[in-house]
């Protein structure tokens, strides 16, 4: 035999071992699905995080909330409360807690007793009294999402009333409250197992080791690799049809792609657009799609002149061609926005008109607004986001229309911290591009966020503080009737567009490419990825 | 020798300082705030802003801040990482193994591999072999490693399915670590087929990292022999009527030997640089890629300490090429 010979011989030989440990690795795990997530979760507690990856891999399979949201949905329904009850002045909330639900036996934790108000109380309490050693159990600990969504200011005590009964008491209503209390910082952690570990001196892994009453029992976790759990036999919705869930930590698109198609995992999340098209045609795979709970948008500074004036502002967003921007940066996976909320939303209102493409009518606009020879800049996002997957064409094609109608439009860019912090000033010189997705489904967490007086300097970008605009949302956040928060929402809608602070520019789709072998997984509108429910079939 | 050593440990400490200002002002120089990343587009209230740039203690003049990290690092403390809440250096210990394990693997190709071909390629100096391989070196050296990655990752785990793309050993295998090298721990499972598992995750990302430090080897290799080649000594060796393989294999090759030697000492540093972007293809978790994440959330703790302890490695290993280089060497030691 020929060197070469030999030398081909060896590599066939290296081939068939690696593909049959490949094989053995499917064929071993046929209860084990394997899901290639996009990046390290920062801890497993998930109450001092804001990142969907950290949610997925604690919020979402280790614990469970109050209320929860259902699966596929905005909606919300019972969790650990089985019911509650919101008394007349919407001031005072009372959950009635599921019997009998147990906390997850593993190796470093074994309850002995069953979930109840104590950890309730626990897992709100940790966040919100400064005096307590959960507050800061470890260095650098903080509650960004539930300050964010301001619950130090809105929760004015909470109460056991007996071991499965506890009352929130308000400083004022708030309708969406239920919709909070179903978010990840609102997870319920237990008390016995903190009160374990502050005995042993060993609080800080709480945020490492997490204990909750979810679908999936965590195992291990090797960082920045992989993070394995296994199902709980003691769920209170019954135990999970998989016996393992592992997340294999892969960052980079191209790469999940490439586990994904050689049976390494057998569900992806985020894939690189250009890759949507070669994995539909693989008929190993499915693509599933879903109107993600999104809107991106360009809001100008309407405490700058001319963008103080509502009719330039619609001018230029007469000048802009969205279903252009949709086609180029969205490559079509989307649809063009009219409204600051997504049409998946309740009180979406539907009958609105959006501004029409129009060059010719918007320079006459302008013209007749006085404004001629306008220079303006456009800020670009240095991220990628669902909502925005390439900020910089985006903004580029905005110049090119702009520059259709007269108008001179410059491109400018931060890091994104800066971009962040900077976007926020209230003398902010130039038009911004920037996005949200939603928190909690209610359109609260847009319009009040997004829009409020209170925002202004801060998440409202526009810096647009509009009294009748206002007027409503406040209104609509202390009503807890739906029908008539919904009225209120869609004539918000309204004052919105005629008053133009943005241009919504699009809401997108999401995309999960996943092997034909998974089965009852559902997409989820807030960007969860869930895997209660889900089985293979191999 | 002792006093070399000495010489060679005190230029240490002013190389110490000057990493830790790099590492410190670094981070800070780049725009960007950790403390706004933590919110992200939710944004913070201003007083909630101050109170945690207080709580990091960032609010301090930089000097004092500068101090503070040197102070801590003086006693072993690396600080906390503001994104994950763990110790610095508990992190950097987790993750190195799997980083060294990576590189030892792809020194020991450039090595095996780029030493032999620079020596034949100075030997048969001008001949299709030398051409053929300096070509393929400098091939090798301008390979944007990412697409080269990628490319090996379609070829051999997509389209020949010879290799696993990406990861560390089959997630069918699951022990504790002991060493935190894969390999090791492997054959210490005792489970059937681990080791050959790990071996075969190790193989694409080895060749991906190997492949500058290997074209750098090669090239040095030749040039070295080609120098030595020329010299009276090895004429003289020649004349006395020794043969080929006993001029080359012992008169010219251990001379030709010591700047390859330091050639592979600064790889060292090259195969962290490397092993940044081999490690993000290859979702290889080790300290390369945990640097990346860190930089991009500005998490400062991470990179001031994460940077202090890799220039320290490679100081080290420096350290002992340099001792290396005087033990092959006698007159740089006498220096």
């Amino acid at each position: 035999m020929t060197n070469k010979g030999k030398m081909m011989k060896k590599l066939k030989a290296l081939a068939l071992a690696t593909s049959f440990f490949v094989a053995l690795g499917g064929a071993a795990s046929a209860k084990t699905l394997v899901y290639c997530s996009e990046g390290s979760p920062e801890g497993f507690d998930p109450a001092p995080y804001t990142s969907g990856t950290t949610f997925d891999a604690a919020s979402r399979t280790v614990f469970n909330r109050l209320a929860e949201f259902k699966h596929g949905s905005t909606e919300v329904e019972p969790g650990l409360a089985e019911s509650w009850d919101v008394s007349d002045d919407g001031l005072e909330y009372t959950f009635h807690l599921r019997p009998g639900v147990k906390f997850q036996t593993t190796d470093y934790f074994t309850p002995t007793r069953e979930m109840n108000a104590d950890d309730v109380i626990f897992s709100f309490m940790r966040q919100m009294d400064e005096t307590s050693p959960w507050y800061q159990y470890a260095p650098g600990i903080s509650w960004e999402y539930f300050n964010g969504m301001s619950m130090p200011d809105l929760i004015e005590s909470i109460e056991k009333v007996d071991d499965l009964t506890v009352k929130f008491k308000l400083t004022r209503p708030e309708a969406p409250m239920i919709a909070n209390l179903a978010m990840d910082f609102a997870s319920i952690v237990s008390k016995e197992y903190a009160d374990q570990l502050a005995e042993a001196g060993t609080m800080e892994q709480f945020n490492q080791k997490p204990v909750g009453t979810g679908p999936f029992t965590f195992v291990n976790y090797q960082q920045d690799a992989v993070i394995r759990y296994k199902a709980n036999p003691d769920y209170f919705k019954g135990q999970q049809a998989i016996d393992n869930l592992i997340f294999a930590i892969t960052t980079d698109a191209a790469v999940r792609r490439q586990k994904l198609e050689a049976g390494e995992c057998h569900i992806m999340p985020y894939p690189s657009p250009a890759d949507l098209e070669a994995l539909e045609a693989n008929d190993d795979l499915t693509v599933m799609e879903k109107e993600g709970l999104n809107v991106g948008y360009l809001a100008y500074n309407t405490k700058v002149a001319p963008f103080d004036n509502p009719k330039v502002r619609k001018a230029l967003n007469m000048a802009i061609d969205k279903q252009a921007i949709l086609e180029s940066v969205f490559q079509g996976a989307g649809e063009v926005a009219k409204n600051p909320i997504p049409p998946t939303m309740w009180s979406y209102n539907d009958a609105v008109q959006d501004d029409p493409y129009d060059p010719e009518a918007a320079k006459a606009m302008l013209e007749e607004e006085g404004v001629t020879d306008l220079s303006m800049k456009i800020w670009a996002m240095p991220v990628q986001r669902p909502y925005n997957p390439n900020a910089r064409r985006m903004a580029e094609l905005m110049q090119a229309d702009l520059a259709q109608i007269g108008v001179d439009a410059e491109v400018v860019s931060y890091e994104w911290g800066e971009y962040l912090a900077r976007s926020s000033a209230e003398d902010r010189d130039g038009a911004v591009l920037l996005g949200w997705t939603g928190d909690n489904g209610d359109p609260d967490n847009f319009l009040a966020v997004l829009l409020g007086c209170d925002a202004v300097g801060g998440s409202n970008r526009a810096q647009w503080c509009y009294q009748p605009f206002e007027d409503l949302i406040q209104k609509a956040k202390v009503t807890s009737d739906v029908e008539e928060r919904t009225a209120l929402y869609e004539e918000a809608q309204v004052v919105f567009k005629e008053q133009a602070p943005w241009n919504t520019i699009a809401h997108s789709k999401v995309f999960m490419p996943m092997s034909t072998s998974v089965e009852g997984f559902v997409m989820d509108p807030l960007g969860y990825h869930r895997f209660d429910d889900v089985t293979i079939n191999e | 020798m002792l006093r070399f050593l000495f010489s060679k440990l005190l230029l240490i400490v002013p190389t110490f300082i000057g990493i830790t200002i790099v590492a410190f002002g670094f981070v800070r120089v780049l725009p960007g705030d950790p403390v706004l990343l933590l919110a992200g587009e939710r944004g913070m209230n201003p007083d909630r802003y101050q109170a945690l740039l207080h709580q990091f203690g960032y609010d301090r003049p930089i000097v004092v801040q500068y101090f503070d990290y040197v102070w801590g690092l003086l006693h072993g403390d690396f600080g906390i990482s503001i994104s994950t809440k763990q110790p610095v250096f508990q992190e950097f210990l987790n993750l190195f193994p799997a980083t060294a394990e990576l590189a030892i693997c792809a020194m020991f190709l450039a090595i095996i591999i780029g030493i032999p071909a620079g020596i034949l390629s100075a030997v048969k100096r001008g001949s299709i072999f030398d051409q053929a391989t300096m070509g393929i070196a400098l091939t090798g050296y301008s390979m944007p490693i990412f697409w080269w990655g990628l490319l090996l990752i379609i070829l051999f785990s997509g389209i020949l399915g010879w290799t696993p793309v990406s990861g560390r050993i089959s997630l069918f295998y699951y022990f504790p670590s002991v060493t935190g090298f894969m390999t090791i721990d492997s054959l210490l499972s005792g489970e059937k087929g681990a080791f050959t598992s790990a071996l075969s995750h190790l193989i694409l990302p080895s060749i991906v990292l190997a492949t500058i430090p290997l074209a750098v080897i090669a090239r040095q290799t030749r040039s070295a022999m080609l120098e030595v080649l020329g010299e009276d000594y090895v004429r003289t060796a020649r004349a006395k009527g020794l043969s080929h393989k006993r001029v080359i294999g012992v008169h010219a090759l251990r001379n030709a030997m010591i700047p390859v030697i330091t050639t592979i000492g600064l790889q060292i540093g090259m195969l962290m640089a490397g092993a940044i972007l081999t490690e993000t293809i290859f979702s290889w978790p080790g300290i390369g890629k945990w640097m990346i994440d860190s930089i991009s959330r500005r998490d400062y703790p991470v990179v001031q300490g994460g940077l202090v302890l890799i220039a320290a490695l490679v100081m080290f290993v420096n350290l002992v090429v340099d001792l290396l280089y005087g033990l092959i060497n006698p007159r740089i030691r006498h220096q």
